[in-house]
């Protein structure tokens, strides 16, 4: 019979290995990694239970704004079609929407930019820890599908991009309350300038309730669909599908 | 602690019953959870190893703590302080034997690869663990009277001459015998009662105000912490506060007799220290 004191020894040796190495078995078994990623759902329903639909991020004054603003992601992009749109300052490039909308759409950079302007000063939190504060003019998600009417299987709002990580184009989306949401914005120019091409332009999504990735930059079409099954490896997002990200990026 | 004995009865030396099950249970929760945020949450620091106070704070702004390394040292920056920490921190040996250039080394981070999106899977995860498991304590510990009677300071306690003997004892090792060593003595309380007063608290505030969609819901966060830059940094020195603590903590329970303390947090039974020769 196992003594109570060796029991106990076990235990803690146990608990020391079960840290060091085990720690990593834990991360690769699908079990486990099951279980800790029921905790995004738990998150974002716990989040959405005690924040108002339209709370709105803090706004800040211009007083408060980063000296410089961290650009990431993709920065340039070598598409030749994308140089060609940028040496012409964007004056041909169109926005499309469509999917499960009752009119699919193309918007030129003229109209969008001779519709309602929405300035907002806000903080944008990378998921790796830093965070930059700068000012944002731009028109808001709301107005461009109202426009196009979504339907009524419409669940989520896809953003289709112009970078490209090796082959693989870049993309996001987001469910209809951040799309509708007031401070959701297309925006087209950043602290008083038109937008530069390592912050997106022309047009980079601002959805301030979340963390960086989600906010696509070079924004080309705007997709409404009814689920996010289909849109490529299904999990909704580039960083998602491919380094397992996670959707709700509200933490 | 169960403050319903009789201390005359008690003999030095016999078995008493020592911590509660919730007392127990929580504690052994922890002990994995607790785990699982330091060495997550190491590795989360890992993607941007800098600290900054305010409200924003990227690589263009002025840290006020840094990790990082050159081609061949790796260091820590405390204001304009540089600490040499190669083969520690900054820059080590993986593994594999390969150097590495992160700030925390491999055997300290969950998963010990690099892996962003992973370590917030292990955070995000055991967080839920560390703060309901708190609130729960809170609430029962109140109601059952443990922390008015086993936590809190008494006036007696907190006299200067008190706590002077209190650390005189702890530094001569001078261990409580027979029934005193059933109540946590005042360093003891202040230890247990800076971590679940005060550090657990602050770093689960301070964790949740890195959170955008929590900052538009509790937008006073913000201003109780001056931002989320200095939330983070909050959060990190919170972190370093109760891995001291826990350093400390296992230091005590081998110098105070491993097999005791352990069994009495396991079975909740103590046995009784016998009082020293005269």
């Amino acid at each position: 019979m196992i003594s109570r004191r060796r029991l106990i020894g076990s235990l803690g040796l146990g608990a020391g290995g079960l840290l060091l190495s085990g720690c990593d078995r834990l991360d690769r078994s699908p079990a486990f990694r099951g279980a800790l990623r029921s905790a995004e759902g738990l998150t974002m329903r716990a989040q959405r239970l005690i924040t108002d639909r339209a709370a709105l991020a803090r706004e800040f004054s211009e007083a408060d704004m980063s000296p410089v603003f961290r650009s990431n992601g993709n920065t340039q992009i070598d598409n030749p079609l994308y140089k060609a749109h940028a040496a012409t300052g964007f004056r041909d490039w169109q926005l499309v929407i469509d999917g499960a909308v009752g009119r699919p759409m193309t918007f030129s950079m003229a109209q969008i930019r001779a519709m309602p302007i929405r300035t907002q000063i806000t903080r944008h939190d990378c998921v790796e820890g830093w965070s930059a504060i700068g000012k944002w003019h731009g028109v808001p998600l709301k107005l461009l599908l109202d426009a196009a009417g979504m339907r009524s299987n419409a669940r989520y709002i896809v953003f289709h991009c112009a970078d490209r990580f090796g082959t693989s184009p870049y993309y996001e989306s987001i469910d209809l309350i951040d799309a509708f949401h007031p401070q959701t914005i297309l925006a087209w120019a950043m602290n008083n300038h038109v937008l530069a091409v390592p912050h997106g332009a022309p047009l980079r999504l601002r959805v301030e309730r979340q963390l960086g990735y989600k906010h696509a930059k070079f924004v080309e079409r705007i997709e409404a669909v009814a689920s996010l099954d289909h849109v490529y490896g299904g999990k909704g997002g580039y960083w998602e599908d491919v380094a397992d990200y996670e959707w709700y990026a509200g933490i | 602690m169960s403050g319903e004995l009789n201390e005359a009865e008690v003999a030095a030396g016999a078995l008493v019953k020592r911590h509660r099950l919730s007392t127990r249970i929580w504690h052994w929760i922890n002990a994995f959870a607790v785990f699982a945020m330091l060495m997550s949450g190491l590795m989360i620091f890992n993607a941007h190893p800098r600290l900054y106070w305010g409200q924003y704070g990227a690589n263009f702004d002025t840290p006020w703590l840094s990790i990082g390394s050159t081609d061949t040292a790796g260091f820590v920056e405390i204001g304009t302080h540089r600490i040499d920490t190669t083969g520690v921190l900054g820059r080590w040996q993986d593994s594999e034997g390969r150097i590495q250039r992160r700030a925390f080394p491999h055997w300290v981070t969950i998963p010990s690869r690099y892996s962003l999106s992973g370590a917030r899977r292990w955070h995000l995860a055991f967080a839920w663990v560390l703060a309901v498991g708190l609130i729960v304590y809170l609430i029962t510990a109140l109601f059952n009277h443990h922390i008015q009677r086993d936590l809190l300071l008494t006036r007696n306690e907190l006299r200067p001459r008190s706590i002077w003997r209190d650390i005189a004892d702890h530094v001569r090792l001078r261990h409580p015998t027979g029934t005193a060593a059933l109540r946590y003595n005042i360093l003891q309380k202040f230890a247990y009662g800076g971590v679940i007063f005060l550090l657990l608290p602050l770093i689960v505030l301070t964790g949740l105000t890195m959170s955008p969609g929590i900052d538009a819901a509790w937008p006073w966060l913000l201003d109780l912490f001056g931002g989320r830059q200095s939330a983070r940094s909050l959060h990190f020195i919170a972190a370093m506060l109760i891995a001291l603590f826990i350093l400390v903590h296992l230091i005590m329970v081998v110098v105070a007799g491993p097999f005791n303390e352990i069994r009495s947090m396991i079975t909740g039974w103590f046995r009784l220290p016998k009082e020293r020769a005269q």
